[in-house]
């Protein structure tokens, strides 16, 4: 089984030379540190930067550099800043190659739900909505189950939507797997897990064809 | 020269009034126009509607108008950090309006623009989509937004001049220029003042003539809502 690090580590896979990837909050967050140092990848902050860099040394914060985590940053050589929509038009133009985010529940036809609990306090969607509706190269980092066990990989979404049938692919604590019309392939297993396993924590049609490799990370 | 300078905030906030609309520029606390946001404290005015991304913390930026029950509505895409904006939401004193935030930056663009309304694709089949109107182009589904209607626009640049020129730094850039000239008054805060030519014209991010009033700002306390570092190795 992986931990949140192993996710976005296996993510960071997924990231190819030239691309600019838009990063979600969260295990998203991680995939920079595990992008492969001999290719070139631009990521952008919807708050307006493209060409992010690491967390700035102490005492060099800049309270007007931040990310959308609201993180002060710094920017890498060939950085650009520009304002909102702009930044939403690169992000709905489909500018950018690649988006990673978080979920609290994706169904086996792509649907996603990731921005309100109802009956809980409902923070909004800042930019999720936009990023899921306009990207073609989607990619979900999250557990297979939540703390109570229950699989968040399921027939329908119950939760309020955030989009519809535009989830590509998703990593899981468990497994790699793709979203077809038929539900989610199994593309690959996490270490150390059976696709029994995989199986037992998927409500959704889980597709398995053939041998499913381990995963390498 | 058309010159938009005004000598302070009192003056740049003359016809603020109760029941209206403004929009504040900012993306957290980053480029939020804390002096036009501290005098609309000091004036007391209620009922007001404010479109602005986030609102604020519970003792900074927006944060402010809400304690003093100041804001009646808010239009933005993410506003969590806030205790007292919780409080008033879930006992209905505060109406809210979730937008995608690229909804929320375009309908300010559109106003700025003239456009009356566009398509987006943002939140088609979710609850924000709900009772407008939605059409199909070439095979994807997309959601009429109407384009924002407001009084005043509150914005803060880094740099401007006295033509009402502006320059913005970093992120703090966000939201302020899709605001500037999509209210009927455009109010422009700077952190530096200059007169008209000090700045390059190649280098203006947002023309004067999208800005009614400019003054120079004071006390700027650009609070850091998430101080991350690393060590020196």
């Amino acid at each position: 089984m992986l931990d949140k690090n192993g996710i976005a580590q296996r993510i960071a896979k997924e990231v190819k030379d030239g691309y600019y990837v838009n990063l979600g909050i969260g295990i998203p967050t991680l995939v920079a540190n595990f992008v492969r140092e001999d290719i070139s990848v631009e990521f952008q902050s919807e708050n307006g930067v493209l060409g992010m860099g690491p967390f700035p040394f102490e005492g060099e914060e800049d309270a007007d550099i931040i990310n959308a985590g609201k993180q002060t940053i710094t920017t890498l050589p060939g950085a650009s800043f520009f304002d909102s929509a702009l930044s939403f038009g690169m992000i709905r133009g489909q500018h950018v190659d690649l988006t990673i985010l978080g979920a609290m529940e994706v169904a086996e036809n792509g649907d996603i739900a990731n921005w309100k609990i109802p009956g809980k306090m409902v923070k909004g969607m800042g930019g999720a909505m936009d990023l899921v509706a306009s990207a073609e190269n989607i990619i979900v980092a999250m557990m297979h189950s939540n703390k109570a066990g229950q699989s968040k990989l399921l027939k329908r979404c119950t939760l309020p939507l955030t989009g519809v049938g535009c989830v590509k692919k998703i990593v899981t604590n468990l497994a790699v797997m793709e979203v077809t019309p038929d539900g989610f392939k199994l593309l690959e297993r996490a270490p150390g897990i059976s696709t029994e396993e995989i199986e037992k924590a998927t409500e959704g049609n889980l597709v398995i064809e053939g041998n499913i490799p381990e995963m390498v990370l | 020269m058309i010159k938009k300078t005004v000598s302070n905030v009192e003056e740049a906030l003359r016809g603020v009034a109760n029941g209206m609309t403004f929009m504040l520029g900012g993306f957290g606390l980053c480029g939020i126009p804390e002096n036009a946001i501290a005098e609309l404290v000091k004036l007391g005015i209620r009922d007001i509607t404010c479109i602005s991304n986030n609102a604020g913390v519970d003792d900074f930026g927006l944060g402010l108008l809400l304690q003093n029950k100041q804001i009646k509505k808010m239009v933005s895409s993410y506003v969590g950090e806030n205790d007292e904006f919780e409080r008033q939401m879930l006992s209905g004193e505060l109406e809210v309006e979730l937008t995608p935030q690229g909804t929320l930056a375009e309908k300010c663009r559109a106003a700025q623009a003239g456009f009356p309304a566009f398509y987006t694709p943002a939140g088609y089949g979710t609850e924000v989509a709900e009772g407008k109107e939605t059409r199909e182009f070439e095979g994807k589904m997309y959601v009429l937004e109407p384009a924002f209607k407001a009084d005043f626009s509150f914005v803060k640049a880094w740099k401007g001049d006295e033509a009402g020129n502006l320059i913005f730094k970093g992120t703090a850039r966000n939201f302020n220029p899709c605001m500037c000239g999509a209210a009927k008054i455009t109010v422009a805060e700077v952190e530096e003042l200059l007169p008209a030519g000090s700045l390059d014209p190649n280098e203006i991010h947002i023309p004067g003539i999208f800005v009614q009033r400019i003054f120079q700002g004071e006390h700027y306390e650009k609070r850091i809502e998430q101080r991350t570092v690393r060590t020196k190795v």
